[in-house]
């Protein structure tokens, strides 16, 4: 492993996403990217008596689908990175503790997907694992049980407001020749630009997400041009615009039609009632473990810098009246 | 040298301390509202206007019907609430009333159906988490601050009703 710059890793001879495979719910099935996920489970409840056991399950599904699809038995796998949304992220816990492999509990907020590649890569590169699992998980109704209003209440959403994903994405990463290259990772740094508004996420989001790609940029020398996509978890609508906005005018790079956030893609905002798009570690896991390495590995795309996002806050510091900080972690995907 | 530091201390940037390369956060505080899409507040205060007053009118007519029945003004008024909180209770239950409030907002807030609703959804998401430890702890955790700052005016103005009003 090289360092490159300041913050970014280069590995030695890139791990590879041997296998890779998601799970999601009703409403993430009836998207425009349904016919990428491996299970569309009809009802959020997935046959669980409660949203968090659901969730648990969503995980259970991700994994042993990937380990299926990889032709390699769950026990095969040396470490699993793996984190949630929720307290203690028991949804991991959970879904991972009848598997009997050693698990790394995570947590990154909504950037736990990029969190654990980063970390499996890393693993793998430096032979701490022989084959990690990277997998991260959320639920629509879970999360709004623990950081908003029961399903039933009657509130109304901003327009700047995000709909989590239900959903869970599960990568088995090892040193295969073949499939997804990752072949640089990068932590980020943890960025508070003030902002208190627990109903525009995206907002919170950009700069972190617009400090990790200039960032990695600086560090690699590369350009926008380069990649063939630069590809955000959850910024949104409202935080892809002012990530775009951000990173031109103070780092001067031009993300302009090489842009595309995973948050955009898994919902279609004009005809499900999504508001700024959808959010949550799900999100990017299920988008990434779906439609992205499918066409990274089939050649359709061949040069990828991933970027989740995470806001770092939780019910009480909000009620507290304390800014919502965020962070983004960033790996390259290359075919 | 001393005038060196001098000029070099006066011309310290405004921005945020810490190496950040953007723009200081009031700036960023104006990108953010710029960037947010309103909400349509003409329309919202159109459909909260009639809803609320759909429910209102609901209250009235049932209290006409209350009233044939037999039942004096105070007793009638009582039966009003009555029914409005049943009537949400249920609509929340079946999962209705939160698709009528997505549109009606403030219709379906103000009014007592907006209390009603606010103590039955989290009695019914906490139900997983026992009826004791569970649904009866979290059923007041939206409405409490209704009931305590409702009853804590009421004394008050009782106290001074009493004290200074009473004759």
């Amino acid at each position: 492993m090289k360092r490159i710059g300041k913050y970014v890793k280069a590995f030695s001879t890139p791990p590879v996403v041997a296998a890779f495979a998601s799970s999601v719910g009703k409403t993430e099935g009836e998207g425009p990217l349904c016919q990428w996920f491996d299970v569309v489970n009809p009802d959020d409840g997935v046959g669980c008596g409660t949203w968090e056991h659901a969730e648990a399950q969503l995980v259970k599904q991700a994994v042993e689908r990937a380990a299926e699809k990889g032709g390699v038995p769950v026990s095969s796998i040396s470490i699993a990175f793996a984190g949630d949304l929720l307290n203690q992220c028991t949804a991991s816990t959970f879904g991972l503790k009848d598997a009997g492999i050693p698990v790394a509990g995570l947590f990154g907020a909504c950037s736990t997907f990029a969190l654990a590649l980063a970390l499996s890569a890393a693993s793998v590169d430096t032979g701490f694992a022989e084959k990690a699992l990277a997998v991260s998980s959320s639920h629509f109704c879970s999360a709004e049980k623990q950081f908003r209003y029961p399903l039933e209440y009657g509130g109304q959403r901003t327009p700047t407001a995000q709909r989590t994903v239900t959903g869970a994405g599960a990568a088995i990463v090892d040193v295969s020749l073949k499939g997804v290259k990752i072949t640089h990772g990068m932590i980020g740094r943890i960025t508070d630009y003030g902002v208190c508004d627990m109903s525009n996420m995206g907002a919170a989001m950009a700069p972190a997400a617009a400090r990790t790609i200039a960032d990695f940029m600086d560090d690699t020398g590369m350009k926008p041009a380069d990649f063939d996509m630069i590809l955000t978890g959850d910024l949104g609508s409202v935080g892809s615009k002012l990530m775009r906005e951000l990173i031109l005018s103070e780092r001067g790079y031009d993300l302009g039609g090489v842009h595309a956030d995973c948050g955009n893609m898994i919902f279609d905002a004009k005809k499900q009632d999504v508001h700024a798009g959808g959010s949550g570690c799900g999100c990017s896991a299920s988008v990434l473990c779906g439609p992205v390495f499918s066409d990274i590995a089939a050649g359709r795309l061949k040069k990828v810098l991933f970027a989740g996002t995470g806001a770092l806050m939780s019910p009480l510091t909000a009620l507290q009246g304390d800014p919502i900080p965020a962070v983004a972690h960033a790996v390259l995907l290359c075919s | 040298m001393v005038i060196f530091f001098i000029i070099q201390s006066l011309s310290v940037n405004t921005k945020v301390k810490g190496d950040f390369d953007f723009m200081d956060q009031k700036e960023y505080a104006k990108k953010v509202k710029e960037t947010a899409p309103a909400s349509a507040l003409f329309r919202n205060c159109l459909k909260a206007f009639f809803v609320g007053g759909a429910v209102c009118l609901l209250g009235e007519g049932l209290f006409t019907l209350f009233a044939r029945l037999g039942a004096a003004e105070k007793e009638a008024s009582t039966w009003v609430c009555i029914s409005l909180i049943a009537l949400t209770a249920m609509l929340t239950g079946i999962g209705v009333f939160d698709k009528i409030a997505k549109h009606a907002g403030a219709g379906t807030m103000v009014p007592i159906t907006g209390f009603a609703n606010a103590v039955v959804s989290p009695a019914v998401e906490y139900q997983t988490e026992g009826r004791i430890t569970g649904a009866a702890v979290k059923m007041f955790s939206i409405a409490g601050p209704v009931i305590v700052f409702g009853c804590s005016a009421a004394s008050l103005y009782g106290f001074i009703f009493y004290f200074f009003l009473m004759r």
